[in-house]
């Protein structure tokens, strides 16, 4: 073997490790800007109308289908949540926020009971123009939601085009949703 | 010894006998060991790294609740997983499929095999070309090192 | 005031781990005996500052200071003194200084031992480990300061993490922290080797017993973080092929080869550049194990979650550390060449062969392990690569791991014929054989695999001995005198591979586990396993920073009752958390396993685990039993750590 292939052959592991580290560095310096969530989870749906459901209504509000999500006449946000949960309580000023706009919000109480629901949306306010109960958890699993809050994002054709995992924050408004809402307006 | 061998090979034949309950819906023990295979199978979202048979989180009990069912209902293990793809991505595949983007990944145990035995192969050929010479010095050193 | 003692001390640190590195490096190329002189003593103080610092956040733990943020956030007057003084490492910056003082340590102890060396040498090591400790220490000083004050102090503290309040994970860092850093000795003469551009076989000597002593560590640390999984967790997982689990198997791995290697470099002076990537990617393994893991990046249920600017530090300290040392590698590896001869068919080409499928074993993991972000990256798709995978990977490549391991032991050095090894290994054979027809005809195909690998190695390894000290052919007696007069290192490697065998055989136990999980009301009983198990009271007990429900449960057999279990669900008021406490009892053949997993409401019961674990033991024991033959083969005279004096020579090299 010529000595430049074998300096070669000596260097493979080097060559190995800058491209490992420059990877973690694209991926922590991304982190670090925001613009990159590694645990962020595409769903399935995006693409697609959401699978058929029918549920009631909740907290005396009008409930809905999958049919009534088939063609709104703006863009609009479906949003799961729970009164138990904690980072939906820290969601429900934004949420409000965004109604505040004109933004339609739908929402869908996920396995939660009739009385704490009513109280929660007492105490922070209803952003919601539709609420629907999913007591069984059975349409959050078609859905794939796998936790609350879980935000979608529905078009004017009724096709899911965006999810957020997780409450809706500042960066995540003014860095994505925004600019789908213009871009589907 | 023979306690040991009865423990190992009866025990678990005599678990095989009736019916049970698990999650809610009563299945025969063959069909529930199918259950915990597809369970263990799949990646329970809320926990990370536990598979849905061994969480205890409320979303993996009602996931092993449908998986029973269908088992129970006779769908094969193929379309119960393709069930949970279709809601949450591959994602809930402990075990990634094989297609274009993981090639690479089912191909790594064949390449760390072949480099190493590539690897031996080159050295033993090198090391006929090279047998460096000692010195003196290091002679006398390695005896007195080595004594 | 101790506090900043604590923090004064850790800034001396830093100057002097970085005074020790340049000059540990620098002073043998400008042939200044002196200054190399004052590498090992900068060392020692290096250690007694790192020392110092690490005691007084000891001491603010254990008198409840919560000025010190550390403290106030991870630590309360409620908790026992023990969780108190453990709690100190339960978080980032605490677990930071407990790694530097580990590093440290371990250039202590090369200090105060390595009179034999050449001075060149030590002052070289010391050097590395003064820069790698030097960078680490600047990161804790700076950007993870254990130290920073509060105020206004709260009344109480947070409190410690109830999952770490248990004895097992409270000592499960120091000990898995000591085989990762322990790492840095052999990576740092790796590195001296490397500068000096020569390698021999008393370098091989030299760096074994380093690798040893981390690779005893690290397996002890490893079999303790899964003991811990497997009674806390609650179904009996004890492996999950978790990334912080991957990060602590994969410098297990490469030690474990470094270590087989090792011996080769030092018997026939082959495999030199091997060894020294080995040392190189061991401990390069060990720092991103534990450092990447808690960036975020990988899926993990483990982590401290450090800030990103954090990461961005860490990485590059890495990049530094391991570019900087594969840079030297490709530039001064190409001229170690291998002098020693050997047969394919050898004991030197069996640890080759050994080398091969180990590594093969933990390319398959590291692939694995960084796949999904890397995918994520660059094609924006999540995957999830668990234990499914894994097992169906990794297994296979045990197997020629396990068949070779009875034979391999058996071979003569450069030379051997496999028939009269064979012959001599027929009951061995026989066994493994008679386990798997056993076995497979209950269609176990696995378990019988398994079990019949396990005790191929088993018995594989006792005959080892058993010729070698003449069992059954002469009297007892003077068997024993020469199982006594064999050299540590053999009877160590023995061991170790038994213990490998046992652990085979725990993990194919294991997969024979029978469980049921059952909602039983007091009074009602259930038959798994052969047994009754019968749930006769649930009641209230209490606990010195928690609460407890208790079940007890009564096992009886042919309607005789012969073991009690009390599994609790105990409940932390001050952290809102909920753990259960399994209750396990051992034979040592097998592991009876219940979990008081809930109390649903309306059922006026109990929802338990039952389990009945066959040879889980086995599997923590098997770790054990390798962790002590590493520790017997350290003991050898050969291999002592410091490796006997040998200062005039020293001295005449330098």
């Amino acid at each position: 073997m010529s000595p430049l292939r074998r300096r070669l052959l000596f260097g493979i592991p080097l060559a190995l490790a800058v491209a490992g580290g420059e990877g973690f560095y694209i991926i922590l310096r991304r982190m670090q800007q925001n613009d990159y969530d590694p645990h962020a989870l595409p769903s399935p749906l995006i693409g697609k109308r959401p699978p058929a459901f029918n549920l009631p209504g909740a907290d005396g509000m009008q409930g809905f289908s999958n049919t009534d999500l088939l063609a709104p006449p703006k863009p609009m946000l479906v949003n799961w949540f729970a009164s138990w949960c904690m980072p939906c309580l820290q969601e429900a000023p934004m949420l409000m926020k965004l109604a505040k706009t004109g933004l339609e919000i739908w929402g869908i109480a996920y396995q939660d009971h009739p009385q704490d629901l009513a109280n929660f949306i007492s105490t922070n306010g209803n952003p919601y123009t539709r609420l629907a109960a999913d007591a069984s958890g059975l349409t959050a699993i078609n859905w794939g939601v796998y936790g609350v809050p879980e935000t979608y994002f529905i078009d004017k054709q009724g096709i899911v085009r965006w999810r957020y995992a997780g409450a809706l924050t500042d960066d995540v408004v003014s860095g994505t949703l925004q600019p789908l809402l213009q871009k589907y307006a | 010894m023979r306690k040991l061998l009865f423990v190992l090979v009866l025990v678990p034949a005599l678990a095989y006998a009736q019916t049970l309950t698990r999650d809610g819906v009563t299945l025969t023990p063959a069909q529930e060991a199918r259950a915990e295979d597809i369970g263990s199978q799949l990646r329970c979202l809320v926990c990370q790294n536990e598979s849905i048979e061994g969480s205890s989180a409320d979303l993996a009990k009602q996931l092993r609740t449908i998986i029973r069912q269908q088992v129970v209902a006779g769908d094969s293990s193929k379309s119960i997983m393709n069930y949970m793809v279709q809601r949450y991505g591959i994602f809930v595949l402990l075990m990634p499929p094989f297609m274009r983007l993981t090639w690479a990944l089912y191909a790594s145990p064949f390449i760390g095999i072949i480099l190493g035995f590539f690897g031996y192969w080159l050295m033993r050929r090198t090391k006929a070309e090279a047998p460096a010479p000692l010195t003196d010095a290091d002679t006398r050193r390695l005896d007195e090192l080595l004594k | 005031m101790i506090p900043e003692l604590g923090h004064f001390a850790l800034a001396l640190a830093v100057a002097l781990a970085f005074a020790q590195g340049v000059i540990g490096i620098f002073a043998p190329g400008l042939r200044d005996p002196r200054a190399m002189r004052g590498v090992p003593a900068l060392a020692l103080s290096q250690f007694l500052a790192i020392g110092a610092a690490f005691l007084a956040l000891i001491y603010a733990g254990v008198v409840s200071d919560f000025t010190v943020e550390n403290v106030a956030n991870f630590s309360s007057a409620q908790v026992p003194l023990l969780y108190r003084i453990t709690g100190t490492w339960g978080n980032h910056d605490g677990s930071m200084l407990l790694w530097c003082f580990i590093l440290s340590l371990c250039g202590a102890t090369v200090a105060a031992f390595g009179n034999g060396l050449p001075a060149s040498l030590r002052a070289r090591v010391l050097g590395v480990l003064g820069l790698v400790s030097g960078g680490f220490l600047l990161f804790t000083l700076t950007v993870s300061d254990p130290f920073t004050r509060l105020w206004p102090p709260p009344l109480d503290g947070a409190g410690v993490n109830p999952i770490l309040q248990d004895p097992g994970l409270a000592f499960h860092p120091p000990v898995l922290y000591t085989g990762y850093v322990g790492f840095s000795v052999a990576f740092a003469f790796a590195i001296a080797a490397l500068i000096e551009g020569r390698i021999d076989a008393a370098w091989g000597r030299w760096v074994r017993p380093w690798a040893l002593i981390s690779w005893c560590f690290l397996t002890a640390g490893i079999a303790l973080g899964s003991w811990w999984s497997y009674y806390t967790l609650g179904w009996g997982g004890y492996w999950f092929w978790d990334p912080v689990e991957n990060a602590a198997l994969l410098p297990w791995l490469t030690g474990t080869a470094l270590l087989h290697c090792a011996i080769v470099v030092e018997k026939r002076e082959a495999l030199k550049a091997w060894a020294v990537l080995l040392a190189i990617a061991t401990f390069s393994l060990s720092l991103s194990g534990t450092f990447l893991v808690r960036s975020g990046i990988l899926n993990s249920v483990h982590s401290f979650a450090a800030a990103p600017n954090q990461g961005l530090f860490i990485l590059a300290l890495l990049a530094i550390t391991i570019g900087g040392s594969l840079l030297l590698f490709a530039i001064r590896a190409p001229i170690l060449a291998a002098t020693g001869i050997y047969a394919p068919l050898s004991r030197e080409s069996a640890l080759v062969l050994n080398n091969i499928f180990i590594c093969s074993i933990a390319m398959v993991v590291f692939v694995g392990t960084l796949y999904p972000p890397f995918v994520n990256l660059l094609f924006g798709v999540q995957l999830s690569i668990g234990a499914p995978f894994f097992n169906e990977t990794v297994l296979p490549l045990a197997g020629p791991i396990i068949l070779a391991m009875g034979v391999g032991p058996m071979m003569a050095w450069k030379r051997a014929a496999l028939l009269p090894v064979l012959r001599q290994l027929w009951l061995a054979a026989a066994v493994g054989l008679l386990v798997f027809l056993v076995m497979a005809a209950n269609r176990h195909v696995i378990a019988a695999l398994g079990l019949a690998g396990g005790a191929w190695v088993v018995m594989a390894a006792i005959t080892d001995i058993a010729g070698r000290i003449r069992l059954f052919r002469v009297s007892a007696g003077s068997s024993l005198a020469r199982l006594w007069v064999l050299p540590r290192a053999v009877v160590g490697a023995t061991l170790g591979h038994i213990g490998f065998g046992m652990m085979v055989l725990g993990i194919a136990g294991m997969t024979l586990a029978t469980q049921k999980v059952i909602v039983l009301k007091p009074g009602q009983s259930t038959q798994l396993g052969g047994y009754t198990w019968t749930l006769d009271d649930i009641h209230d007990a209490p606990g010195p920073n928690f609460s407890q429900r208790v079940a007890d449960i009564s096992l009886s057999e042919n309607g005789k009752v012969f073991m009690t279990l009390h599994p609790a669900r105990r409940f932390f008021s001050a952290q809102k958390v909920i753990t259960n406490t399994a209750a396990i009892r051992t034979n040592g053949f097998q592991d009876i396993y219940a979990v008081f997993a809930a109390e649903p409401p309306g059922s006026g019961g109990a929802e338990l685990r039952l389990n009945r674990h066959p040879l889980a033991p086995e599997i923590w024991l098997g770790g054990l039993v390798m962790a002590l033959g590493g520790g017997i083969s350290l003991s050898d005279r050969r291999l002592r750590v410091g490796a006997p004096a040998r200062k005039k020579l020293a001295g005449a090299v330098a």
